[in-house]
Parts: structure tokens; sequence; C-alpha cells
């Protein structure tokens, strides 16, 4: 086994990574209880997703291609700043409105005591 | 090997995005509904990608690369609006 196909299998395992780990932030987005566990699952599982899919499809495209292609992880490196933004305002947003319209915060009662 | 793989991810894909799209429209708040749109947004980055690598053409990455964009300013403006009740004060 030389080293293009043994890097065309690690591709295909990556590939194969990354859409089981998609697959499971949607699966935790569908299946959690709460929204603050919610929030978790495709936040963490889609960036490691995405990004494990833009490196097996750089390690593709500079198999096959010409030279080295090193411009997808462009993508990776955007959404692993930008997801931890957007999860931030989600929760923030989420607290705003549990804190004015419903009566199950969780950590009333404690607060009330303390 | 890695058309075999990418078939499966495909698979994979699409039930992740049906799983997302059930929770936004079960969604019991409006703050699940953006999470799921945004889960949305990132995977259908994440399938454009998989779409460039199944033909071998590397020009799918940058409308990859705005669909993530507009993915998070749809977050951020909507978490904003949610938040302050505008979104430019």
């Amino acid at each position: 086994m030389d080293a293009s196909s043994l890097l065309e299998g690690l591709a295909a395992f990556l590939v194969v990574t990354g859409a089981v780990f998609s697959l499971i932030g949607s699966l935790g987005l569908l299946r959690l209880p709460d929204f603050f566990m919610r929030l978790h699952g495709p936040s963490k599982a889609t960036t490691i997703g995405i990004g494990s899919l833009l490196v097996a499809s750089a390690i593709h495209m500079s198999v096959s291609g010409p030279g080295v292609s090193v411009h997808e992880f462009m993508i990776p490196l955007f959404i692993a700043i930008t997801t931890p933004v957007s999860s931030h305002l989600l929760a923030k947003a989420a607290r705003h409105r549990r804190l004015r319209g419903s009566e199950e915060w969780p950590d009333r009662d404690q607060e009330r005591n303390r | 090997m890695i058309g075999t793989a990418i078939a499966v991810a495909f698979m994979l894909l699409g039930l992740s995005f049906a799983l997302a799209f059930v929770r936004m429209l079960r969604g019991p708040d409006v703050t699940d509904r953006i999470l799921a749109l945004d889960t949305l947004y990132v995977n259908a980055a994440a399938m454009l990608v998989l779409y460039g690598l199944q033909l071998g053409v590397g020009r799918y990455y940058e409308a990859a690369l705005l669909i993530a964009m507009l993915g998070f300013i749809t977050t951020v403006v909507l978490s904003k609006f949610l938040t302050r009740g505008d979104i430019i004060e």
C-alpha cells in the first residue's frame, strides 16, 4: 500500500467521521430535554464535524490535484471562531426570555435561599 | 473507497438535516428554532463541501464559507433582536 492510497483511506475515514459528528450534533439538538443542554450538541459536534470534513477535503484535493491546497482551512477556522460567539448570544437571549416569561428557572429557589 | 465514504456521509448529513428540521418545526421556544436554523446553516455548508469533494471541484469552498458567514450573522442578529428588542441601537 503506497502513500497515496493510504491518504485516500484517511480522507475517507475523516469524511465519515465528520458526517457522524454532524449527525450526533443534530441528534443532541433533537433529543436533549432542555434548551441549555440542546445548545451543547450542535455547537460542539458540528464544529468538529465540518472541521474533519474539510481536513478530509484538503487531503483529497492535495492528493488528486496539483500541489498542496490549504485554503479549505479557512472555513473550520471561521466556524471555530464564530460558533462560541453565537452560542453565547443565544444563551443570553434564552436566559433573558426565561427570566421574563417562565417560572421554571431551575436555580431560582437556591438563589432565594442563599 | 472515498466514493463509498462520500455516499455514506451524504446519507448521514441528510439524516442530520431531517433531525434539525424536526427541531426547528417543533421547538418549544423561539431560541430552539434559531439554534436549529444555525445547525441547518452549518450542515448546508458541510453538504456543499461534500458535494464539491464528490465532483472533485475546489470551487465550492467559497459558497460554503458564504453560507457559514450568513448563518453566523443570522444567529447573531436574531439573538440580538430577542435580547434587546432592536438590532442596531
